[in-house]
């Protein structure tokens, strides 16, 4: 292994697509954070697109990982040697900067999570799977009704003086429970900490339901800014909460990671493209396969007419023809 | 009179098999697709669970084709699905497709009306034909199943990857074309030997999971995004306990002959779950128990949503998790179950599957690592 080896971690979520470089001693040396805005490869070239300009000459890249909803599609761009979905990239991020961490909270923009370890292992896991409303693209659209930034919101519910207990279950009742809050009088403060606290309670009644949740207990995504939600959960648990320093980039962070272990235990060479890759012009097209009733959805990059991946048929017809299989292992 | 009957799963060869040589008159529909579940989704109601959202537009699709009777077993089954024959044929006639509706089951151990329904079927009762061929539909599905066993064993194993698939997905397809009982013996024979002459890896121990939950969404590949073979394709063999011919036996067979029922899933649940709740809430937990008791490394379980027996069995999944320290992953389906996510819980779980295995293997001492 040379020295000043640095890794790529890529996280392309449904709201955000996240970057990180790290160094030889897992340090992030840059992030960034970016609106996928429904165009995962236009994000994805952006941020590319600006680690290229300020790193290209100075900076080698020794190994890319990628993760989160788009993680195929992010691995054909930019060459990943490692594909991991964002639960086991979120463990390892967490185990590394929080020693012995056994319960991980996440929230992030539209799905949440709760990740529970034993010796560092994953032993349990669970996903939202009801509904939206504990998650960060709610808590955007309700600042943004309210008219205040997202960044403030936090703020605003720890100055609260008195609870006022809104409906969390859905996000639809939960808004109309607002507006008749904010109706009868109640301050926006304390409004906004109610809300702070039915998303915590939708989030331990719904994921966390008949889990043991021990300390260390991490709290993660992008949601973590929220210093609201974060007193409102060392409220309802009882318990303290540490915030890891790379708290809205670890899915990203752990992808590195692993990339890093991977290529260090295999002493394998890269397959990364290199940041001009994203210069290429990409562009993904969907189609129904009517070979069969199955109908599949096969999904198709090319870049400059050069066909680079298949994927989304049960089959194997179209993928088979670009073999880009995502191995557990 | 053209018969024609739901999917689920390979189920189509046994009934197949059974028409073919009662030389009746019938259609299968098309094979379980986004366009089967659509028309049943349009007809159904929202909160009905899957199988029969997907099961109406089997019926609709094979309408199309010219089928006027559906051909469906159980109906006083102890949850929703014994609404099925009713609701079906409810929903049918009210959307203007003229059909019948057959239902094969003892209507309250009623053997007259259950015979009366044979004939119509055969038209005409010759017993020991009837006798001959029931025996040799029980044989076509116990080979059915063998041979898919078969296929969780040699998925994992196979050295190029999806190869068995091939093989497998081929026979599905051409069984269509082949007509009786003895050729389509023949034909789950030919397909045995082709994928015992695959390559594979004789050394690989793969991880091992059971698959518990209902019936429909288990063994219907189409409904349960292909976990059989996504799981073999992650190098993971899998056994599921609910088979067609399980349930043709336990359920048909045993109803009529006087039979002593394979009872073992029961004791193992008895800490559990002591009474018969519905659907198949006590094979889950029983035979989680006795998965964990053979050694297996997970348990996926599977169901449609809004399934209440899977719904109470769930909740007492924990406690077989905890005091069988084996982990179980619960996956839900509807129409609107987004394969992404479907596939993160998957991975994740095998991940830890993994994990646990090498470290149960190393020892205590492990260095994190996702790889």
């Amino acid at each position: 292994m040379e020295k000043n080896s640095f890794y790529l971690g890529i996280d392309v979520g449904s709201v955000s697509t996240n970057l990180v470089i790290t160094n030889e001693k897992d340090e992030v040396v840059e992030k960034l954070y970016l609106r996928t805005g429904g165009q995962p490869i236009n994000a994805l070239r952006k941020g590319m697109q600006i680690l290229a300009d300020k790193f290209n000459k100075n900076i080698k890249i020794s190994g890319v990982g990628t993760t989160g909803s788009g993680r195929q599609l992010a691995s054909v761009i930019t060459g990943a040697d490692v594909v991991k979905n964002e639960i086991t990239t979120h463990a390892v991020a967490a185990q590394r900067l929080v020693t012995g961490v056994k319960t991980i909270l996440e929230i992030g923009g539209q799905d949440s999570k709760i990740i529970l370890l034993k010796k560092g292992v994953v032993y349990d896991f669970a996903m939202n799977t009801v509904c939206a409303a504990g998650t960060g693209s709610f808590l955007d659209r309700q600042a943004a009704r309210l008219e205040i930034s997202i960044e403030d919101f936090g703020t605003y519910a720890l100055k609260s003086k008195s609870s006022v207990r809104i409906a969390g279950r859905c996000a639809v009742f939960a808004e109309s429970d607002m507006i008749h809050k904010q109706q009868t009088g109640h301050s926006v403060e304390d409004i906004i900490n109610g809300l702070c606290e039915a998303l915590v309670r939708n989030y331990l009644n719904n994921l966390a339901k008949g889990k043991d949740i021990q300390e260390p207990i991490v709290f993660q995504g992008g949601v973590a800014a929220n210093i609201g939600i974060v007193s409102a959960f060392k409220k309802a648990l009882g318990k303290d909460i540490i915030i890891p320093k790379y708290y809205d980039v670890m899915g990203a962070y752990g992808a590195a990671l692993i990339a890093k272990d991977k290529i260090e235990k295999q002493n394998n060479i890269t397959k990364f493209y290199g940041f001009n890759a994203a210069k290429n012009d990409y562009k993904a097209k969907s189609m129904e396969c009517g070979d069969c009733s199955n109908l599949c959805e096969i999904i198709e990059i090319t870049s400059n007419d050069e066909v680079l991946a298949r994927w989304g048929d049960r089959c194997g017809k179209w993928s088979d023809t670009k073999s880009n299989k995502e191995s557990a292992g | 009179m053209k018969i024609t009957f739901p999917h689920m799963g390979n189920t189509y060869i046994v009934a197949k098999s059974l028409l073919d040589d009662f030389e009746v008159d019938y259609v299968i529909p098309p094979f379980n697709s986004k366009k089967a579940l659509e028309i049943g989704t349009k007809y159904a109601p929202e909160m009905s669970c899957l199988p029969l959202k997907i099961n109406l537009g089997n019926y609709i699709e094979a309408f199309e084709e010219g089928a006027d009777t559906v051909l469906i077993t159980g109906g006083c089954g102890p949850c929703r699905f014994g609404y099925y024959c009713e609701m079906s044929r409810e929903i049918l006639n009210d959307n203007g497709f003229n059909m019948d509706i057959l239902t094969l089951e003892l209507p309250n151990g009623n053997l007259k009306e259950f015979m009366k329904r044979i004939r119509k079927l055969t038209g005409g009762f010759n017993i020991p034909k009837v006798i001959k061929v029931v025996k040799d539909t029980l044989h076509v599905s116990k080979k059915v199943d063998s041979l898919e066993k078969l296929t969780f064993k040699a998925r994992p194993r196979e050295v190029k990857k999806g190869s068995v698939d091939r093989v497998y997905k081929d026979f599905q397809k051409d069984i269509l074309n082949v007509k009786g009982s003895k050729q389509i013996l023949k034909s789950i024979e030919n397909t045995k030997n082709k994928i015992m002459r695959l390559e594979i890896d004789k050394d690989y121990e793969p991880l091992k999971v059971g698959i518990v939950g209902e019936i429909y969404t288990t063994i219907d590949f189409f409904t349960n995004l292909n976990i059989d073979s996504k799981l073999g394709g992650m190098g993971v063999e899998v056994d599921r306990a609910i088979t067609v011919s399980g349930w043709i036996t336990e359920h048909i067979l045993k109803a009529i002959i006087p039979y002593r029922k394979d009872i073992s899933y029961k004791e193992a649940s008895k800490p559990y779950l002591g009474a018969m709740i519905g659907g198949h809430a006590q094979e889950t937990i029983g035979n989680s128990v006795l998965y964990a008791n053979m050694g297996y490394d997970g348990i996926i379980q599977i169901y449609p949503l809004t399934c209440m027996p899977e719904i109470v069995a769930e909740s007492i999944l924990p406690s077989v998790e905890r005091d069988h320290d084996i982990p179980v992953l619960t996956l839900i389906l509807d129409e609107m179950t987004g394969e992404a996510g479907y596939i993160t819980r998957i991975e994740a779980f095998i991940d830890l599957l993994k994990k646990r295995k090498e470290r149960r293997e190393i020892g205590e001492e492990l260095i994190l690592s996702g790889n």
